[in-house]
């Protein structure tokens, strides 16, 4: 067996672990992708296959179901995951000049958002609920209050270099 | 524990232990809150006061809780977003606000062991700069009546006791064992209780209808789907009071006999997702969930389920869809939830705030509920206050209040974008989010409710407000809308699918210079035909925002069509940059900004703009530390 198919057989095993907490229940399609989601930070095509036939659902339906919900990336994501928020609040408080800020430091667009290194991607969501303190910018899980476009390219150019140290480390 | 619960006894239980504390320091951990490092402030609390050899408890549960100590709570979203985190003391009365882990050590030496305030971190009111100490002083609370929000900022979410202390599941109790599913019923609907989630339906009908259908099975299912950009009211909820949302839906269970049910929350929510999770499993531990609720032998349980990142699933049938494990699109009505919902079931489908406030009805009665209000819309509503003004957050005002009221008294006044405070810069408020319009000047004293807002072809929505100053361009902002519905559109409607992208480009068009007059008709055309042409909510709303911007700014679309100007001056292709001679002082940065080479002058003369090699960036304006380059026409 050469390495690539050792790595997808336990690809699968933790997917079938994923389906026996949901007795490969096919109304728990949703929740089940979200956790191989969380595995593997996507969803592999023939991840999604499998799942299909292991639940006796359709690999249509299956692939529709993850690309109606914008959560889903069917695209391997970065290590950090930048979502700009850009709700009402956020929009008017000049969110997007963080988002133009964030896409020239990392030189990516909207559209091909993840950097070659795979360490960002950069996503805009529609409103995280933190009005209050707009506008915000959440790296992974930590919400950052009231960004200004030299805060956020503050906040990369940290990542950048804890990513370095980490690195020079190993 | 013995089985059923015994809710007086829990009550003196916990009186006793908090007769123990001497104070009690509560971190507001909401998700504003926590953002602003809430919880370091937390922790630094704990660590000093122990090494100042104080008593500190963070449970009242603890076996050897000492006579004297202090405890250290987390509470939710006290709704004061802008000010976190917020540290309350009691029973000094004191809200610290803006608290950093540096500010603890302060706090301590200062109130906790001389009794002195931190006049430092007491809040100042915007409009007069007067120091407030406790919430009561602070015009953003005074003026509010918090009853759905009355708990939430107050107690500790994680601690079912305390909830119970303030009366929690007491209204379950009574309607498992005292009251038939007919007067349940009976009693919401007499209270005039309305959908909080924007639509406004009788909620006592609902569940009569769905009581009235005979099946062997029902559903009851929160809608925890908040997607309104710029609302977060029932994030607040989830978060600070996550019993009163089980306990709303344990009474709908024996309203309509379901023994079911679905909480469905926002992936965006995380820590919504956490506390409803954990609210759920101590319910479960006391017995308020399970198979034998308050020893009736009646069974209910609640799962919890995350949504995935899809705006439509708000929609009651899409929502369904979702947990069906399917693609979330509407399907046709009727057949309405009530007769057949979840997998064909009859079910009822409530918002979060709608839930949270039904315990409140049924202890204090239909009648005390009616008192605050309006005779249509009764009770109170929480909104989500956001944009141009001086406070924003979360507050909770009887239905019927002005909008005057709200922005000038609670908010504190519309701010400039250099966050002054500007007695004449109020234009707008966008209400009801994408789906909602916007009100104006004109409509300040209008008492909000209901039936009000549709009069004038607004609505309460979700509950979203957010100010806009003199400064905010309202074809943009229809524009921003236009986007948010197109891009969340399911696709399942033509008109609304492609009707809305039409209606976004015809939007560019004004934006970046290409409009004419007919553009604007046509967007009013297709906007009627979109609301007419589609099957749910999301699409008979999407054009809301325009058509409103167009009928109450009319003359600001005319300026973009016709003088080709930008009145706001938000559109950067509609920009004339010029420079006003006389306070140039020929630096020379522009010139180097400019990234068209467009500018041109000598050394400290006044410079000038060639507008036919102008690309109309903006740079250079905001480049020009004198202010001496205007972008108007």
């Amino acid at each position: 067996m050469n390495k690539s198919s050792i790595s997808s057989a336990r690809k699968f095993e933790k997917v079938c672990e994923i389906m026996e907490t949901y007795s490969y229940n096919k109304n728990k399609l949703i929740p089940i992708l979200q956790a191989v989601q969380e595995e593997y930070r996507y969803l592999p095509e023939e991840v999604l296959t499998f799942i299909a036939i292991s639940l006796d659902l359709s690999p249509a339906r299956v692939f529709g179901v993850a690309t109606f919900y914008s959560h889903f990336a069917l695209k391997p994501k970065g290590k950090y995951i930048i979502k700009v928020c850009d709700g009402t609040a956020c929009h008017v408080k000049k969110s997007a000049a963080n988002i133009e800020a964030i896409c020239k430091r990392l030189n990516v667009t909207l559209d091909k958002n993840t950097t070659p290194d795979m360490l960002f991607t950069v996503e805009t969501v529609s409103c995280l609920g933190a009005c209050g303190i707009a506008p915000v910018v959440v790296v992974n899980d930590v919400v950052h209050p009231v960004m200004t476009p030299e805060k956020v390219v503050k906040i990369i150019d940290e990542i950048y270099k804890k990513e370095t140290a980490n690195e020079l480390s190993d | 524990m013995n089985y059923p619960i015994n809710l007086e006894e829990i009550k003196t239980g916990f009186e006793k232990k908090k007769n123990l504390i001497s104070r009690r320091i509560t971190v507001c951990g909401g998700t504003g809150c926590i953002a602003n490092g809430a919880m370091n402030v937390y922790h630094e609390f704990i660590n000093l006061l122990k090494s100042n050899n104080l008593d500190v408890t963070v449970d009242l549960k603890s076996e050897n809780l000492k006579s004297g100590s202090i405890l250290m709570s987390e509470s939710g979203c006290h709704g004061f977003c802008q000010m976190g985190p917020l540290v309350k003391i009691e029973p000094d009365n004191i809200l610290y606000v803006g608290v950093k882990k540096d500010d603890v050590p302060e706090i301590i030496e200062t109130t906790i062991i001389n009794n002195q305030l931190c006049e430092r971190l007491l809040f100042e009111e915007p409009s007069n700069g007067k120091t407030c100490r406790g919430d009561e002083d602070i015009e953003f609370y005074k003026r509010q009546s918090r009853i759905t929000l009355k708990n939430c900022g107050n107690i500790n979410p994680n601690d079912i006791d305390e909830y119970i202390y303030t009366g929690g599941y007491s209204a379950a109790e009574k309607a498992y064992l005292r009251m038939t599913p007919e007067q349940i019923c009976e009693e919401i609907t007499f209270s005039g209780l309305r959908g909080r989630g924007g639509g406004g339906f009788p909620t006592g009908k609902k569940w009569q209808f769905a009581k009235a259908e005979k099946s062997d099975k029902k559903y009851i299912i929160c809608n925890g789907d908040e997607g309104d950009p710029g609302a977060f009211m029932d994030r607040s909820v989830m978060e600070g009071n996550p019993h009163a949302v089980i306990e709303g839906m344990l009474i709908a269970g024996k309203a309509i006999g379901a023994d079911e049910g679905y909480v469905y929350v926002r992936l965006e929510y995380p820590l919504a997702v956490k506390r409803i999770k954990q609210a759920v499993k101590v319910a479960e531990e006391y017995g308020f969930l399970g198979n034998n609720i308050f020893g009736t032998g009646k069974q209910f349980k609640i799962n919890v389920m995350e949504g995935a990142g899809a705006f439509v699933c708000g929609e009651e049938t899409a929502l369904m869809m979702s947990i069906e494990g399917k693609r979330g699109m509407p399907t046709p009505k009727p057949p309405f939830p009530a007769q057949s919902g979840l997998w064909g079931k009859p079910t009822v489908i409530n918002n979060v705030e709608t839930l949270a406030t039904v315990p409140y009805i049924l202890n204090s009665g239909a009648k005390t509920f009616r008192e605050t209000g309006t005779t249509e819309s009764p009770g109170t509503k929480t909104f989500a206050l956001t944009g141009h003004v001086a406070n924003t957050g979360l507050i909770e005002v009887p239905f019927g209040t002005t909008l005057r009221e709200i922005i000038y008294n609670i908010g504190g006044g519309v701010k400039n974008s250099d966050g002054s405070i500007d007695p004449k810069g109020f234009k707008a408020v966008q209400i009801g989010g994408p789906s909602g319009g916007c009100l104006i000047k004109e409509n300040l004293d209008l008492p909000l409710d209901f039936d009000s807002l549709k009069s004038i072809g607004a609505m309460v929505g979700s509950g979203g407000l957010v100010v806009m100053n003199h400064e905010t361009c309202m074809v943009k902002i229809a524009r921003f809308f236009m986007q948010f519905t197109q891009n969340e559109s399911c696709g399942k409607c033509v008109l609304c699918r492609e009707g809305t992208k039409q209606m976004l480009a015809l939007l560019d068009d004004i934006i970046e210079g290409r409009g004419t007059l007919e553009t604007i008709d046509l967007l009013e055309q297709l906007g009627h035909a979109i609301q007419k042409g589609s099957l749910c909510g999301l699409g008979k709303t999407a054009p809301n925002p325009v058509l409103s911007t167009i009928r109450l700014f009319r003359e600001e679309y005319d300026a973009h069509v016709v003088q080709k100007r930008c009145p706001a001056g938000q559109c950067n292709a509609l920009m004339k940059p010029h420079i006003i001679s006389e306070l140039c002082k020929g630096c020379g940065v522009c010139m180097k900004k400019c990234p068209a080479n467009a500018i041109s002058g000598e050394k400290k003369m006044p410079h000038s703009i060639d507008e036919k090699l102008c690309i109309k960036c903006g740079a250079c304006v905001s480049s020009c530390k004198f202010n001496a380059i205007a972008i108007g026409a």
